[in-house]
């Protein structure tokens, strides 16, 4: 019961065809082949699926494509380039955080939203907004120093 | 994407502005760069590890490449790799590129393997970086005319001490062409494969790049999204699929209803004996006939025990294989001592549980097989994949691509088996990415183990004599790579056998007790072959299991001779880096003598508490103080703090070293505190994040302290795992201080603590 669905990604417009009930994050990798964000666990425990759906972040992998039609998609890679980074981008980057880095497209997503909402955030505020979000390697002290200096330049 | 971080995809791939890895060429039109440059210097000569070229390609603009045969999981290895070369070749960290774990262009050094990335692969390029400076600064002597001890080398330009004018640049002599020269090698390959040459190598006064820190090559490429993982490779024509588990461990397929998929558009059905998975051209598609093919599978007793009486079963269980180690007289000290103190620990089955499930791409046709694998030994899974296929191993070419988190013989090499079987069944490029559910209940357990300490002491205090002993299953039920097929989940469900090696360690340390017994007891898995608790290595290969045990052993037994557990444990090192490394956990620490409990503070129903570890790990030497915060009404544990002295000899860089530290300590927290692989009598229970809990951030240690003990004179002896290996410990002896009650069991959840303190 495939069906036409138009999203916009990171200000671009793509028509896919897709089962309704197809997750978001497959319309992303396979029908428009992006590579973030990642397959982590589909249940919305990890957060690898990240991407903002109207500046929110959003698990992509529990959205069903239907829901996520109409609105204002963004990936990683909409959120910043080399050239011109989000500041959690050139944080991570300064702070070296990622080692495997499957992990960073969630935490990276959630934190610049959290920012875009909450400036001067205290350590303990920056843990409740990441909480829940997984990295197996263990970077997570690496990613309180990066998110605590982009932080500091949103403020 | 960075420039320094080659990926070994780069002729044959481009790098779409989605950022997606779309494989443009097949592989009888790779046009090698190298092989091209081969024209100019007349023929690339074999990849064998005598050849220079080998290693080391210098191309026309000056920048070079050398070629690193194990992979860089994400810690810097390959930026360790490039200091050490660029140190000896004397050209600038950022002109190097590192090509790493593709079995056409490099040699194998055995893979990501037992944190002997810089110690063994290190070494071998140390030696090929001098011999290659050697050869061209003989080059650039024949060219000025002057004598090779009159020259100099500076940011890749060979110029004379005293007359920098007359000068010659590495691009000017070998730019884009070939050494052709020999190098020495030892004759084996893996871990153990080393070089020789006439060249000098640098000594450590010499040092200018080596000990500094530059940025990682791999950071940017992460962070922007425009670096691809295994999952992100795509083949032309390339379908995606899905593998089929059995519901209870162990069982055969009975039968397979194809037509319960029929609706599912291009969905196929590919079955080998037990070996079953489906394919389709859409990855959701693919997903939905997994879960809606109706499968009959046999009916077979109860492969496992009850969990709750794992470590009776362990206990009771024939030994397979036993090792032991004595010195002095063990048994006549015991029938002396004034005081006998003696404990049982247990540990569970730990998964690895990568961030991603495993995922692989395969490409077999009919002149040669591809794999795009995550596996930390692509030189190994070739040789499991040409066993699967039955193919000869010079036809199949794997290109390793970073993979979610890989720490250990995780399920990256599984996939990857199961991909390949997958295409050459139907013909295609397969990509396959697990689910998950089996992520984490079908990848390799860490092995699950009891540990038995027996001390004997005088009237005094002093320690007679010291037994130590553990059983578990093997860290090689599971080999360590995927050289052979009956190693992986596809090789033993189409028939091949596995050696299941039976292979267990003693404790690593510089306790110099008069008298000591250590040993070791194997047991047979609890269900042979393809089984969701198979065991294999999960970093730091029963490194937690058996210093959680012995560490927090030494502690019981310092507390019984009524010793400061740090004080205890000097009276038995007399090694002075030993001695330094737990003096300097102390010091940053700011310890404060006394017996266990001395340091404790109570607040409400929160007690405080801190203790000590030690241990060695193949040489590295790791000392931790951890303080925590327990909730005697709760269990509730919390781990401000952990100080860690770390001496790996020689410092390649600082900051990378650093970072790797505190992801030991983040995931060795996880490890000690929250993981414990659940199942029942039939099958794995704990199959997501929700039943297999890892750290949280709320959790992690807000302050991580780090001591690095430099030894320049020394060899690097590896970092990569040893701070996993005395957490658990570390955390187990500040419980007993904060509480008074001594944990046996990890992992050190709540319920653990509170129903040791009843």
């Amino acid at each position: 019961m495939a069906e036409k669905y138009s999203l916009r990604v990171n200000g671009a417009a793509h028509t896919i065809e897709a089962d309704p009930d197809m997750p978001l994050l497959y319309a992303l990798r396979d029908d428009l082949g992006m590579s973030n964000p990642h397959f982590g666990c589909g249940l919305s425990q990890c957060g690898a699926c990240t991407v903002h759906v109207d500046g929110v972040a959003t698990r992509s992998c529990v959205t069903p494509v239907s829901k996520a039609a109409g609105h204002e998609i963004t990936t990683l890679q909409g959120l910043g380039t080399p050239e011109h980074p989000h500041p959690v981008q050139t944080a991570y980057v300064e702070e070296q955080v990622p080692q495997c880095g499957y992990c960073l497209n969630g935490w990276i997503m959630t934190a610049a939203a959290f920012l875009n909402t909450k400036k001067k955030p205290t350590d303990a505020e920056i843990r409740q907004a990441l909480t829940g979000l997984k990295c197996r390697c263990g970077t997570h002290t690496a990613i309180m120093r990066a998110v605590k200096r982009a932080a500091d330049k949103m403020a | 994407m960075n420039a320094n971080t080659e990926l070994s995809l780069s002729r044959r791939t481009m790098l779409q502005s989605t950022g997606a890895l779309v494989v443009t060429f097949s592989m009888s039109e790779a046009g090698d760069a190298l092989a091209q440059m081969a024209a100019v210097g007349g023929g690339k000569p074999a990849l064998l590890p005598t050849e220079l070229d080998s290693w080391i390609a210098i191309a026309p603009n000056g920048a070079v490449t050398i070629f690193f045969g194990k992979i860089d999981g994400g810690q810097g290895t390959d930026l360790a790799m490039a200091q050490i070369v660029a140190e000896e070749l004397d050209v600038p960290i950022r002109s190097v590129n590192v090509v790493q774990g593709d079995t056409a262009r490099t040699v194998n050094q055995g893979g990501a393997s037992g944190s002997t990335g810089v110690r063994f692969a290190g070494a071998a390029l140390r030696v090929a970086g001098a011999e290659a400076r050697r050869v061209l600064v003989m080059r650039a002597a024949e060219k000025l005319g002057v004598a090779p001890e009159r020259l100099t080398v500076n940011d890749g330009v060979v110029s004379v001490v005293g007359d920098p004018a007359k000068k010659v640049s590495y691009a000017e002599m070998i730019g884009g062409g070939l050494f052709h020269s020999q190098i020495g090698w030892n004759n084996q390959y893996g871990n153990p494969l080393a070089l020789t040459a006439p060249a000098k190598p640098k000594t450590f006064d010499q040092y200018k790049l080596v000990g500094t820190s530059p940025p990682r090559f791999d950071v940017a490429g992460k962070v922007f999204g425009t670096s691809p993982w295994t999952s992100d490779i795509r083949v032309d024509g390339m379908l995606h699929g899905r593998m089929i588990r059995p519901a209870v461990a162990g069982a055969s397929v009975v039968s397979v209803d194809e037509s319960s998929i029929a609706d599912i558009p291009g969905a196929r059905v590919v079955r080998k004996g037990d070996f079953i998975g489906v394919v389709a051209p859409k990855e959701w598609d693919a997903i939905k006939a997994s879960q809606k093919l109706k499968v009959t599978w046999s009916q077979v007793a109860d492969p496992f025990p009850d969990q709750a009486q794992l470590y009776d079963f362990i206990r009771k269980a024939p030994v397979t294989k036993r090792d032991s180690n004595e010195k002095g007289v063990v048994d006549a000290a015991f029938a002396g001592a004034a005081k006998i103190v003696e404990a049982d620990y247990e540990w569970p089955f730990q998964s690895h549980a990568s961030m991603g499930p495993g995922c692989a791409v395969a490409d077999v046709r009919a002149d040669g097989v591809t794999v795009w694998t995550g596996t930390q030994k692509p030189h190994f899974a070739a040789q499991g994949v040409a066993g699967v296929l039955g193919v000869p191993v010079e036809k199949v070419h794997a290109i390793w691509v970073t993979g979610p988190g890989s720490y250990g013989r995780n399920d990256a090499g599984d996939v990857t088996m199961d991909a390949a079987v997958l295409s050459q069944a139907v013909g295609k490029p397969v990509r396959v990415q697990y689910m998950r559910h089996e992520g984490h209940g079908w990848d390799p357990k860490a092995p699950a183990s009891v540990h038995h300490g027996r001390a004997a002491l005088d009237g005094q205090g002093n320690v007679l004599a010291i037994d130590f002993s553990s059983k578990g299953f093997s860290r090689l039920e599971t080999n360590s790579t995927e050289a052979a097929p009956g190693d992986t989940l596809a090789g033993m469900l189409l028939g091949h056998k596995g050696a299941r090696t039976a292979a267990f360690n003693l404790p690593d340390n510089a306790y110099n007790f008069e008298n000591k017994r250590l040993s070791w007891e194997c047991v047979a898995a609890l269900l042979p072959g393809a089984s969701p608790l198979r065991t294999s290595h999960m970093r730091d290969p029963l490194g937690p299991q058996i210093t959680f045990a012995h560490e927090s052993f030494i502690d019981e037994v310092a507390y019984a001779a009524n010793a400061d557990p740090v004080e205890f444990r000097l009276k038995y090192l007399s090694e002075p880096r030993d001695r330094a490394a737990l003096q300097a956990a102390a010091e940053k620490a700011g310890w404060k003598p006394g017996r266990a409990g001395t340091r404790r503070t109570t607040r409400g129903d929160v007690v405080t508490g801190r203790g000590v570890a030690y241990t060695q790990r193949t040489n590295t030497i790791v000392a931790i103080v951890a303080d925590v915060e327990v909730n005697t009404r709760t269990g509730a544990l919390r781990v401000p703090r952990v100080t860690v002295a770390h001496d790996c000899g020689l410092i390649i860089n600082p900051d990378a070293l650093r970072r790797v530290i505190e992801g030991n300590v983040v995931q060795g927290l996880s490890r000690s505190i929250h993981e414990e692989v659940q199942f029942d009598r039939r099958s794995v229970k704990s199959v997501d994040w929700l039943t297999y809990p890892i750290v949280d951030i709320t959790e992690a240690p807000p302050v991580i302290d780090i001591v690095l003990l430099n030894h320049p004179e020394a060899i690097a002896t590896g970092a990569g795992e040893a701070t996993m290996r005395p957490l658990a410990a570390a955390i187990n002896n500040a419980i007993f201080e904060a509480t008074g009650t001594r944990i046996r069991r990890a992992p050190l959840n709540p319920a653990h603590i509170r129903a040791a303190a009843v």
